[in-house]
């Protein structure tokens, strides 16, 4: 689907769960597509009794690619032109993770219009685990 | 991270689109992607971090010879490399045009800024890298800005 920038003002926000309970396997899959088999992330006696954390953690970039999701499947494929984040927060097996897309404004870019949107994921607690911002092209 | 060669196969994009959880047809379905905006299979926004399959020397991948720090039977006592203890701390992506199924990229990778935050339980070194993702004519695909953090304790403390 796309987006026509008479049907979207400030403030709309979209949310979607893209995290239920995130499982150790989820964060191994990952690892495999991504290449990035830091140990932190695959090996749960190495980040708990090594780096002296409480066990593995997601990658960051699979709570970004899981949040990107929110961008897409409101936006439209292939509509991002930029998407940014901060990691503010680890994410664990277990966690339950709500991503939210709130328009910022409307505006244009190169005489078409774009949306300015924020963008944040927060766990079960209602802590943010990714805060950012992206911008997309809508239809006239 | 640079890489020659980065060939973006379909069933990369599969796994990959897989592990984020996104069931989304146009990074799976060639016929659905066809008839898409997109007109084809194209790759999630946060696929280009997976060029790292592609770079030979990509540190955070265990090798056959080379030692590995994660653990066997128990903690291998191997030293963690230099950033292996660093986390992410940003991520930006610009987007030029979209990464399609059947594109070779090549990734150039500099370093940016380095800073400094200094806090109680010490230092906090904080690193940028762009990277550059070129199609095979040399045209630009998609800018990415990485940013990471290493914790640094305090000389005497643990």
């Amino acid at each position: 689907m796309t987006l026509k920038a008479a049907e979207v003002k400030a403030g709309d926000s979209r949310s979607q769960v893209v995290a239920e309970s995130l499982t150790r396997t989820q964060i191994v899959q990952y690892a495999g597509a991504s290449g990035d088999y830091n140990p932190l992330h695959t090996d749960e006696p190495f980040a708990r009794d090594v780096a002296g954390y409480p066990g593995v953690f997601a990658h960051g970039m699979l709570t970004m690619g899981m949040t990107a999701r929110v961008l897409t499947d409101w936006a439209g494929d292939s509509r991002l032109l930029t998407f940014g984040v901060r990691f503010t927060a680890q994410v664990w097996p277990g966690d339950t993770l709500t991503a939210t897309a709130t328009i910022r404004e409307v505006t244009e870019h190169d005489g078409a219009p774009v949306a300015l949107i924020d963008v944040v994921t927060t766990n079960q607690d209602g802590t943010p685990v990714i805060t950012g911002t992206a911008t997309a092209r809508l239809d006239p | 991270m640079s890489v020659e060669r980065f060939p973006v196969e379909a069933g990369h994009v599969l796994t990959f689109a897989r592990a984020i959880g996104d069931d989304n047809p146009v990074y799976r379905d060639p016929d659905s992607a066809a008839a898409s905006e997109a007109g084809g299979l194209i790759a999630p926004p946060t696929f280009t971090i997976a060029s790292a399959q592609w770079d030979p020397d990509y540190p955070l991948r265990p090798k056959p010879g080379v030692p590995w720090w994660g653990s066997g039977a128990r903690a291998s006592g191997e030293p963690v490399p230099t950033g292996g203890g660093a986390l992410h701390a940003e991520q930006h992506f610009t987007y030029h045009r979209p990464v399609r199924v059947g594109d070779v990229l090549s990734a150039a990778a500099r370093p940016g800024d380095t800073w400094e935050k200094t806090g109680r339980s010490g230092k906090l070194i904080f690193r940028e890298q762009v990277t550059e993702y070129r199609d095979a004519a040399g045209e630009l695909v998609v800018t990415a800005r990485s940013v990471s953090v290493l914790r640094q304790p305090l000389e005497g403390s643990a």
